[in-house]
């Protein structure tokens, strides 16, 4: 561990711990609408930190849902874009020749192709529920994780290990999955922690232009959303989601960099 | 030359029959019709409807009848805007975001270019760090994060500049969705472009112009730009894909009647041949974009060719 990765990881913990401590501790209730207390700003009267919005409802709880919801949404779409990418470039790696040709060439055209917008015609195809969007971001995240576990698996697949398995009659299935998966472990790791502030990117991003996460459900880009109709007379709707969204897409992108780093600078070792 | 544009050329043309398959049976894949959530209808007027718009018939003559029609250039009618076809939609709206884009585009080249050379000849000094920093905020803030709190700052505090787009005219009103949508591609561009200068700076063909006495300014003019701008044009397709996406949010929130704005109107009252067309139109400009870019790079760059 180095320091930045120390740092913007220690930033990442305690915003998530105060995500799922604050509304614990805080009396008011994210659903709870107040018409007494409207577009109030940030203050210690009833525990209102960061305010309230336009329909009276305090603003910290809501915050903290919302990232709770954008967190727990990008770990979910990186779990499912960490399961199809390892498989499929493992297949491709592992299998080598034409099978790897035309995978890697499938991969190649999805590249080129703005996914988002085919997201949203999922969402317009499909009633917007909850898991949908998980899967959808996932499944639009993988290919920078095929792409790099290939790389890997053709490497591994010469070394010794593999061939003595492959000599003892261990099958390829077996080979892949027991023998090869798990040395992909470190890199994989690091493309995780890229892969999730790009999961946030797009939750956001759809929550924000209404086709993602629902109301009286919330995430940090509903709330920015919410914000931009309020700026003009209560700045804080908006300032206080948005800061919230870049610090912890800042954290994630400068974690994963220095991960990257960290893990390229041992293997050279 | 001509063989490998021809080539190029041919890899498109599956791709985009591909997009167009997979976006099309994504849509009728769904449950239920477009006409099911509106007051019930007299079941003669269902069928006529959907006959209207081909619904009775089977799958796969749906899917070739817009397929021949998609290839004629019509996307068929909307559900929405009954009196109008999408492709008059699109034909009306597109310009406005073609406008917004290409002006950004520009900006995002000329600024990440510029920011990304300055960073690679003085590496590691303040100039390099602050550049850099700079660049991994702008990519990691997104875009509907940056106009909103631009607006907030230039246009309702300070109000040096417009900050919607009816009612103002001339090019105030296109600065701040500009900036907006250029500064992440800046901040990638920068990065790309510094990794990429520091790399040409290093090589051998430098050193030798630097050897002959020749200025700075002349090495990056006539040496060191051409193939330190070679990442940077392999990165346009991607970035025109992200000014598409950021189009969407960035003329929704400064009310500026693009294509982007209409996406998302159909996508939230469930227009599907608006939503499907639109789609289809924005993945054909990304694969031509992707396409021009593959052949200009073959122009540059004679080593690609031959592979």
């Amino acid at each position: 561990m180095n320091r930045s990765m120390k740092i913007f990881g220690g930033i990442l913990v305690a915003v998530v711990v105060v995500a799922l401590v604050g509304p614990l501790i805080s009396p008011n209730d994210y659903l709870q609408t107040d018409f007494d207390a409207l577009l109030q700003k940030p203050s210690f009267e009833g525990f209102h930190l960061f305010g309230t919005d336009d329909l009276g409802r305090d603003l910290f709880v809501r915050t903290m849902l919302g990232v709770q919801v954008t967190i727990l949404v990008a770990v979910v779409a990186s779990i499912v874009s960490l399961v199809i990418g390892v498989a499929y470039g493992a297949i491709a790696g592992y299998a080598g020749g034409r099978v790897d040709a035309v995978m890697m060439r499938f991969v190649d055209t999805l590249y080129a192709l703005p996914f988002i917008f085919f997201v949203i015609l999922l969402m317009v195809a499909f009633e917007r529920n909850f898991l949908l969007i998980f899967v959808a971001i996932g499944a639009i995240n993988w290919l920078d994780m095929a792409r790099i576990v290939r790389g890997q698996t053709l490497s591994l697949r010469e070394r010794e290990f593999v061939e003595a398995a492959r000599l003892t009659g261990v099958s390829p299935a077996r080979i892949v999955f027991r023998h090869i998966a798990p040395n992909l472990f470190g890199i994989v790791i690091v493309y995780v922690t890229l892969t999730i502030p790009q999961a946030i990117l797009v939750e956001s991003f759809l929550s924000f232009l209404g086709l993602g996460i629902q109301e009286p459900q919330t995430s940090l880009g509903a709330l920015v959303d919410a914000g931009v109709n309020q700026m003009e007379g209560a700045s804080w709707v908006l300032l206080i989601p948005a800061t919230l969204l870049a610090l912890i897409l800042l954290c994630f992108n400068f974690l994963g960099d220095a991960a990257r780093d960290y893990f390229d600078a041992r293997d050279q070792r | 030359m001509l063989r490998y544009a021809l080539k190029r050329l041919m890899g498109a043309i599956p791709t985009l029959l591909l997009v167009i398959v997979l976006a099309f049976l994504m849509v009728h894949a769904a449950p239920g019709g477009p006409f099911d959530d509106e007051r019930v209808l007299p079941p003669e007027t269902q069928a006529a409807l959907e006959a209207a718009y081909n619904l009775d018939e089977p799958l796969h003559q749906q899917l070739f009848a817009y397929l021949s029609g998609v290839a004629r250039g019509d996307f068929g009618p909307s559900y929405r805007y009954r009196d109008h076809t999408v492709s008059e939609l699109i034909g009306n709206a597109f310009p406005v975001s073609l406008k917004l884009g290409a002006m950004a585009m520009l900006v995002a080249m000329v600024l990440g270019v510029l920011a990304g050379t300055a960073a690679a000849l003085r590496r590691n000094t303040v100039v390099d760090k602050v550049v850099m920093a700079f660049a991994m905020t702008g990519i990691s803030i997104p875009v509907f994060v940056i106009a909103p709190i631009l607006v907030l700052l230039l246009a309702v505090r300070l109000q040096w500049l417009p900050a919607g787009w009816s009612g103002n005219e001339g090019v105030g009103r296109l600065i701040l969705p500009v900036v907006a949508l250029a500064l992440p591609q800046v901040a990638y561009i920068a990065r790309l472009m510094r990794a990429s200068m520091v790399d040409v700076l290093s090589s051998d063909f430098i050193r030798t112009a630097r050897a002959q006495g020749l200025g700075t300014a002349a090495i990056i003019r006539y040496h060191a730009l051409k193939p330190a701008m070679l990442p940077v044009l392999s990165y346009m397709g991607p970035a025109v894909a992200a000014i598409l996406t950021g189009s969407v949010v960035v003329e929704e929130i400064f009310g500026i009647p693009g294509l982007g704005q209409f996406f998302v109107r159909g996508a939230l009252n469930r227009d599907y041949t608006l939503v499907l067309g639109i789609v289809i139109f924005y993945a054909a400009l990304v694969v031509l974009f992707n396409l021009v870019v593959d052949l200009l790079y073959g122009a540059i760059d004679p080593r690609i060719r031959r592979r």
